[in-house]
């Protein structure tokens, strides 16, 4: 039994330590807005923050994110966050969504650090968030104007 | 009983005909008139997919699987225009599984693929759309005592005069007891207030806010995650297993045999897995599939010197041949790809007394409840299927033999139906599970006269048929035939005197399917690099080579000339840094009825590297129902294509598949996204597919312009420069 800070909340995980945090808030929390996409860290779609850095949820044990305050995209509550998914329904960025939510936890993480990202900056904050659907444009544009918006 | 239905015979038997114009004009039990008894509370449901609340919400049902290609939005426009609904007072909910309401008119069963949701709904869910509209129209003009050509819609208000105005909420009750009329007249295009402009997608909000509802993320009172052991090669069977050490692992379950392997459950997923990896099962590998690619290769080689079964015969090809001044041939090899979505295969199954109750990212319907009705000894309809986001298919969860689904079914069925399962695969489950694009063999040869002209071409494809097995071999397949293998070569579409196409199809133990833009994965490719070569061995632009053999052609000539216009083709590319080589190349290819061309703008490096810089692609979808739908659909469509051209390859040794994820099977990444600019040509012509017809395109883009740039033919995906 663990205790972790999930979107402010203080929640009670009944879980093997070792277990994945991405399994951790999908099975037990029911916070399925994090995805499982490869489980090796491959592909970002689990990605949440973790003391405000975007992190594998798949690659991070339960007893590694304990005392830490761990967000995800039914928490995204920041300003900055705001404006990102607004640029993304702006745009009609998705396609099957299911590796949106990983987008979007990566988007916000980098103009949090970097308000005026440039291609390539978004390119390798992004590039470790794989999508099928190749999005990538929309991502790009997405993240260019949300930057624009939070000038 | 006190349901009623409201239904129009000759329509009906309209619909049973198998005809074009079809309204299912039936009613959910108790739906409309029994609404006035309850004084509104009920929708106004004039037809099975149109639902109108008190609230005046608009519920489209959509037919359609929404994996990403934008169809609830498309569907939904259809309806809109013709209701002239609000767009923010319209929502859509999946349609359940019944193939008399909700068949693809394209098949005559339910189910999505082929780029066919919009080309086969235009009429039938603009009828829906009129159909409801007709109906308050008249519920209006009988409560205002006006006459109905008097009454305006717009925007989801219903008035007359100035003075009189009602929501489609305030009149949904009375629409409801009226009956439902036998014709209504569709709208002219000129009128259209949406077909034609950006409409925003009705999954966007769920799908940014993690909202959104995949399989992946049921979860059912006291449901079981199964995930399986499978056979290491394909065509093995379990003999016996020890579950001792999966027993042991804390929150297992149970542990059991099915055909397909050994399932472990547990509570949750994690405890699943560690209980599969812990899990020791003994196989028997008699009927295994042993072979690797290399084998496979000779295998094919062979039969590239065969003749094979004709699948296009146009004069004679062979003597034509024999008697031009110039004559090529070139070899193309395609691999084994894996669909390889974002969202793995997985799948939930309840069982209760007579019924089936599952749910899933569903696109084959009818024939998974076929599937999963004879394993349970079930009829059809007491398959009940939720059709759910998937999060990507690109054909895969179109399954001819329901694969995955039935995995499910046989573990619910295993553990006596005592509580829900969720099959989960794993990343590696599923791009070792099979069901690839097949590896295909191709042999071009072709003549020129002195002129340079094209006067023979002869085309012949080695590779496993996607349909012999499946309920549509009949259909599909005939005189050795599966349109599918040749699809993209037989209907070449420049203007050869003599043109020959034969196919070979062997068997092997490998399962393949239908990946997003089928056939012409493979023979977009080989037709649009082999008529670049000749270009080239005629001397010619490779624009106005193709142009001169398009002239009966108009719709790909239209999206060449737009393409090769708004790219910039008559004027000299950039060039590029010291060290670095530039180049052009463009390729124009039909798939699904929609015609795409694009020109792309590669960049090699000094060490031999390359990256496509931009792209421009013009496609003819007849009418664009929803433009910013099908700019998305073009750009992620080669994205998509471009991580074949790249990187994508299933290789198998001793009948184990090599890859297992994505490091060694890697997808396109933002960094390699190229800039893609989208041209759409007028039409007035009805709409045909958007969601597969870019992909083919990319590939044989992208090698004509490593060709321009380096002098380099690729006749192998994924492109490797020498």
């Amino acid at each position: 039994m663990v205790t972790l800070n999930v979107n402010g909340v203080r929640r009670r995980v009944d879980v093997a330590a070792d277990t994945p945090l991405l399994w951790a808030l999908r099975d037990t929390l029911g916070l399925t807005g994090t995805k499982y996409g490869c489980g090796v860290g491959a592909c970002g779609s689990c990605t949440v923050h973790i003391n405000g850095v975007a992190v594998r949820a798949c690659q991070t044990p339960v007893s590694a994110a304990v005392g830490k305050r761990i967000v995800t995209i039914e928490g995204l509550h920041s300003k900055t966050a705001k404006v990102v998914q607004a640029a993304w329904e702006k745009l009609d960025v998705v396609q099957c969504g299911y590796c949106q939510s990983g987008q979007i936890m990566s988007a916000v993480s980098l103009l949090v650090k970097n308000p005026k990202p440039s291609d390539a900056d978004i390119d390798a904050a992004l590039a470790g968030n794989l999508c099928r659907c190749a999005t990538y444009q929309r991502i790009r544009a997405a993240i260019h104007e949300a930057a624009r918006n939070l000038a | 009983m006190n349901e009623l239905r409201i239904e129009n015979q000759s329509r009906r038997d309209f619909l049973k005909a198998g005809a074009g114009l079809t309204l299912a004009l039936y009613l959910p039990a108790g739906a409309a008139l029994a609404a006035v008894g309850k004084g509104g509370a009920e929708p106004f449901a004039p037809n099975a997919f149109v639902r109108i609340g008190a609230d005046s919400s608009v519920t489209v049902v959509a037919k359609h699987l929404e994996m990403g290609q934008g169809t609830y939005t498309g569907l939904a426009t259809l309806v809109a225009e013709e209701l002239d609904a609000d767009w923010a007072q319209v929502r859509v909910e999946g349609a359940p599984a019944d193939v008399k309401r909700y068949a693809n008119l394209g098949w005559g069963i339910q189910g999505t693929g082929g780029s066919s949701a919009i080309a086969n709904s235009f009429e039938q869910m603009r009828q829906a759309g009129a159909t409801a509209r007709a109906m308050l129209v008249t519920a209006a003009a009988q409560r205002w005592n006006v006459a109905p050509e008097t009454i305006t819609v717009r925007q989801g208000v219903v008035s007359a005069g100035g003075a009189l105005k009602a929501s489609f909420g305030e009149l949904a009750a009375a629409a409801a007891a009226l009956p439902v009329p036998e014709k209504v007249a569709l709208k002219s295009p000129r009128d259209f207030v949406y077909i034609g402009k950006r409409a925003p997608r009705k999954d966007s909000r769920a799908k940014i806010t993690g909202q959104a509802i995949f399989t992946q993320d049921i979860r059912l009172s006291h449901m079981l995650v199964a995930v399986v052991a499978h056979p290491p090669r394909f065509g093995a069977k379990p003999k016996s297993f020890d579950a001792a050490a999966a027993k042991a692992v804390r929150g297992v379950a149970d542990v059991v045999a099915i055909p397909s392997g050994v399932a472990v459950l547990a509570a949750d997923f994690w405890s699943a897995k560690k209980g599969r990896d812990a899990l020791k099962v003994d196989w028997d590998e008699a009927a295994a599939f042993r072979l690797g690619t290399a084998e496979i290769l000779r295998q094919y080689q062979d039969l590239l010197d065969q003749p094979g079964a004709s699948a296009r015969k146009d004069g004679d090809a062979a003597a034509a041949l024999a008697a031009a001044p110039k004559r090529l041939t070139a070899d193309f090899s395609f691999p084994y790809l894996a669909h390889a979505s974002m969202e793995p295969l997985n799948c939930v199954v309840r069982l209760g007394p007579d019924i089936c109750e599952v749910w899933n990212g569903e696109q084959f319907q009818t024939v998974d409840q076929g599937s999963i009705a004879a394993v349970l000894g079930l009829k059809p309809e007491q398959v009940k299927l939720n059709m759910l986001y998937a999060g990507g298919s690109f054909g895969r969860r179109a399954n001819p033999q329901s694969d995955y689904i039935l995995e499910a079914v046989h573990i619910a069925k295993a553990i006596g139906g005592k509580a829900p399962v969720k099959l989960v695969w794993t990343r590696e489950d599923d791009m070792r599970g099979g069901y690839y694009r097949p590896l295909y063999l191709h042999r071009l040869t072709a003549a020129l006269d002195a002129a340079g002209k094209p006067v023979a071409w002869s085309h012949r494809v080695v590779g496993q048929s996607i349909m012999t097995g499946t309920a549509m071999e009949g259909g599909m397949v005939k005189d050795g035939v599966d349109r599918t293998s040749v699809e993209g070569a037989a209907n070449l579409p420049y203007a050869i005197a003599n043109i020959a196409v034969d196919l070979h199809s062997p068997r092997l133990g490998v399962p393949v399917q239908w990946w997003r833009s089928v056939g012409s994965t493979h023979t977009g490719f080989s037709t649009e690099t082999f008529i670049d070569e000749l270009a080239k061995a005629a001397g010619s632009d490779p624009v106005q080579f193709r142009r001169a053999l398009l002239t009966a052609q108009p719709r790909h000539l239209a999206a060449l000339d737009l393409a090769a216009a708004k790219a910039g083709w008559w004027s000299p590319l950039a060039p590029g840094k010291a060290g670095e080589r530039r180049g052009r190349g463009v390729a124009v290819h039909e798939s699904f009825n929609t015609v795409v061309a694009q020109v792309a703008d590669v960049t090699v490096k000094a060490d031999g590297s390359f990256r496509v810089d931009r792209v421009v692609c013009a496609v003819d979808c007849g009418i664009a129902v929803n433009p910013d739908v099908i700019r998305a659909q073009m750009e992620g469509g080669i994205g998509f294509g471009l991580t074949a051209a790249l990187y994508g390859e299933i290789t198998l040794k001793d009948g184990h598949v090599e890859q297992g994820n994505f490091p060694d099977y890697p997808l396109l990444k933002i960094g390699e996204m190229p800039v893609v600019e989208v041209h759409i040509v007028d039409s007035t012509a009805n709409p045909t597919g958007v969601g597969e017809p870019a992909v083919p395109v990319i590939a044989p883009a992208v090698a004509n312009a490593l060709f321009a740039a380096t002098g380099q033919r690729l006749r192998q995906l994924p492109l490797r420069l020498a």
